[in-house]
């Protein structure tokens, strides 16, 4: 069985199902929740043959490499499709507690799918025209999630999301150009056996800067992340979160990929930069959170300043630092999405996410403030969270790598982060709320925002066979050729 | 809606709508080996419906269409996905092409461009349709 395709194909068979069906609501909501625990599956399938198998990957079409497009997954891309199957669960199971009826009339379920098969697509393709596609496949399905409903924030959010998104795309796609032209390849393990071969020129550096600039502005590191914080807090809550959790992380694995193939270790300037950027994010982004007085741009700034934790990996490229990293991102995609989804109970108890209206939630509905803390104190990295391992693990990645800076500004970030979430904490939790509510709240709203915490949870329990899985995965990263060989020589069939 | 068209328009859309059906599925099944294809027939069917839109107003050409523009993408989609499928279900990695008989140009890739056929009329027709409307 073809199991790497399915979780490109079944997303985009849920769509097509979803515009066929009526579109009655509570019909349209669970052939999307059913697409998505099939997706579900077929990711865990997944993910259980290539932890058995090593590597797996399929020739489209049965044409051979690099003739075709190769869909390929390792260790990292396996758990990240994992990844987006649960986002994916948590995000059209609230549904369930209301979409707003103008986005559900014009396809918000059929959106939603597809922007799941775009980033699974970006995970698991090997081809980086191919990668490229899958951006613009993301890019169209979240701005018209974002611009659906057309209120002037948003229609002003959306604009720059996609002025500046069209740019990247623009610089990625001429970069292909160039690559093409020098190279006459794009697949990216024959790639991988061109470009670290060659002599280092001006044509590889041009090249990694503009690969570095086009995946910044995706990943949203400093100073291309301006997008992100001007446009994230406007979308439905529900929205937001699959934004948050999955879009900034496709650009932060395609660094990932493309870096440790094509550019492994040189140009030396490429690493430097990308160091740089990374400590520059993270304080920018946690310094930034300080001073919004917004629930949902705390939250924007936070996953701006947590994007440098993902990227320090590949930048420091040892392999305790790129586990750090991995288990970080797997981290943040649960915490980040959970926050979001939250933020969702605020807009339906205040219909507002401004802190100082916030409140009194740990004093009236104790279950949903005790499900709020898990990713709250997660993110802040407060012991023994799934936050905490995470950032300890990238602490003694950093400092193992004898970069020092980098460390202090780990730890020093830490700390703004605690600062930050519990800021976030006793302003939307803790404190008496001006203005009481007295609206009720569907318990369905709850199920997503548990099942993630749950994740949270497990990931905390379960740190030891996950950082496992991540030093597994940085191992395969670090040593491309295993990648090479299952692409070009063929690896085990799925 | 209710425009006046002249007799023109309309006279010529009743002769022009038949031709340019059958050019768009000429179009398809001619991209088998040959410039055109799916995506430009289904262009040149769009264009028929807008010019049928043109002469009789919204409400004829949706009826003409005889269903909703958001089924034909939803069909085409399938129809897509399902060329891509078919393959695997005879243990063939996904989208690989299988043939009744290669000279006849029957065959996956046919099914494929059929599903990118109804796409693009589904597409096009969605945003013509929307343009009107408001």
């Amino acid at each position: 069985m073809n199991v790497l395709v399915l979780p490109i194909a079944l997303p985009l068979f849920t769509a097509a199902v979803l515009l066929l069906a009526p579109s009655r609501p509570l019909l349209q909501r669970w052939i999307s929740f059913a697409g998505a625990c099939v997706l579900s599956i077929a990711a865990v399938l997944v993910f259980v043959r290539v932890e058995r198998d090593g590597i797996l990957v399929l020739q489209l079409g049965g044409w051979p490499a690099p003739f075709g497009i190769t869909l390929v997954a390792d260790v990292l891309a396996a758990m990240l499709v994992v990844a987006t199957a649960a986002v994916g669960l948590a995000v059209t199971l609230s549904a369930f507690s209301g979409v707003d009826p103008r986005r559900e009339g014009f396809g918000y379920h059929g959106l939603i799918h597809v922007l799941l098969m775009g980033v699974s697509g970006a995970f698991l393709t090997g081809d980086l025209f191919n990668l490229y596609v899958w951006f613009e496949v993301m890019l169209v399905a979240s701005f018209v999630l974002m611009a659906l409903h057309r209120t002037r924030a948003q229609l002003e959010a959306a604009f720059k999301y996609v002025a500046l998104n069209l740019i990247a795309s623009s610089l990625f796609l001429t970069t292909l150009g160039l690559l093409y032209g020098g190279t006459g390849a794009l697949n990216m393990a024959e790639l991988a056996t061109i470009l670290p071969a060659r002599e280092n020129t001006a044509y590889e550096t041009i090249l990694a800067m503009l690969f570095l600039t086009a995946f910044g502005i995706k990943a949203a590191m400093f100073p291309l992340f301006f997008w992100l914080p001007a446009s994230y807090h406007t979308p439905p809550a529900a929205v937001g979160a699959i934004f948050a959790g999955l879009l900034t992380k496709v650009g932060v694995y395609s660094m990932i990929r493309v870096f440790t193939l094509l550019f492994p270790g040189d140009p030396a300037v490429l690493y430097t930069l990308l160091l740089a950027q990374a400590g520059c994010t993270m304080i920018v982004g946690l310094v930034g959170a300080l001073a919004q007085q917004d629930f949902r741009r705390i939250l924007s700034f936070n996953l701006v300043g947590h994007l440098g934790y993902t990227t320090v990996g590949v930048a420091l490229g040892t392999s305790a630092a790129m586990a750090g990293s991995i288990f970080y991102i797997l981290h943040h995609i649960a915490a980040i999405t959970n926050l979001y989804l939250i933020s969702g109970i605020f807009l339906r108890l205040r219909h507002t996410t401004s802190l100082t209206e916030l409140g009194s939630i740990f004093r009236e509905r104790p279950l949903v403030a005790i499900l709020a803390a898990i990713p709250v104190f997660s993110l802040a990295g407060v012991p023994p969270l799934s936050g905490f391992i995470g950032k300890l693990a990238l602490v003694r990645g950093a400092f193992g790598a004898r970069a020092w800076w980098t460390g202090g500004i780990i730890l020093a970030v830490s700390l703004l982060t605690l600062l930050s979430m519990a800021r976030l904490w006793s302003e939307s939790f803790w404190k008496t709320a001006p203005h009481e509510d007295k609206s009720r709240l569907p318990g369905v709203i709850l199920l997503p925002i548990a099942f993630l915490s749950a994740i949270t949870v497990a990931m905390t329990v379960a740190a030891g066979p996950l950082y496992q899985l991540a030093m597994k995965a940085s191992d395969q990263l670090l040593n491309p050729a295993l990648y090479i060989d299952a692409v070009l020589k063929g690896g085990p069939q799925p | 809606m209710m425009t006046t068209t002249s007799l023109i328009l309309r006279a010529g859309a009743r002769v022009l709508m038949p031709l340019l059906l059958l050019f768009g599925v000429f179009l398809l099944l001619r991209g088998h080996n040959a410039p055109g294809g799916g995506f430009a027939g289904g262009l040149v069917v769009a264009a028929a419906y807008i010019l049928h839109f043109f002469a009789f107003g919204l409400d004829a050409a949706r009826r003409a269409l005889l269903t909703r523009p958001e089924r034909l993408i939803g069909s085409g989609l399938l129809l897509a996905v399902g060329s891509g499928i078919l393959p695997v279900l005879f243990g063939r990695p996904f989208l690989t092409s299988l043939w009744l008989d290669p000279a006849s140009g029957i065959g996956t890739p046919m099914l494929f461009d059929l599903g990118v056929f109804l796409v693009v009329i589904g597409v096009v027709l969605i945003m013509a349709f929307t343009l009107a409307e408001e």
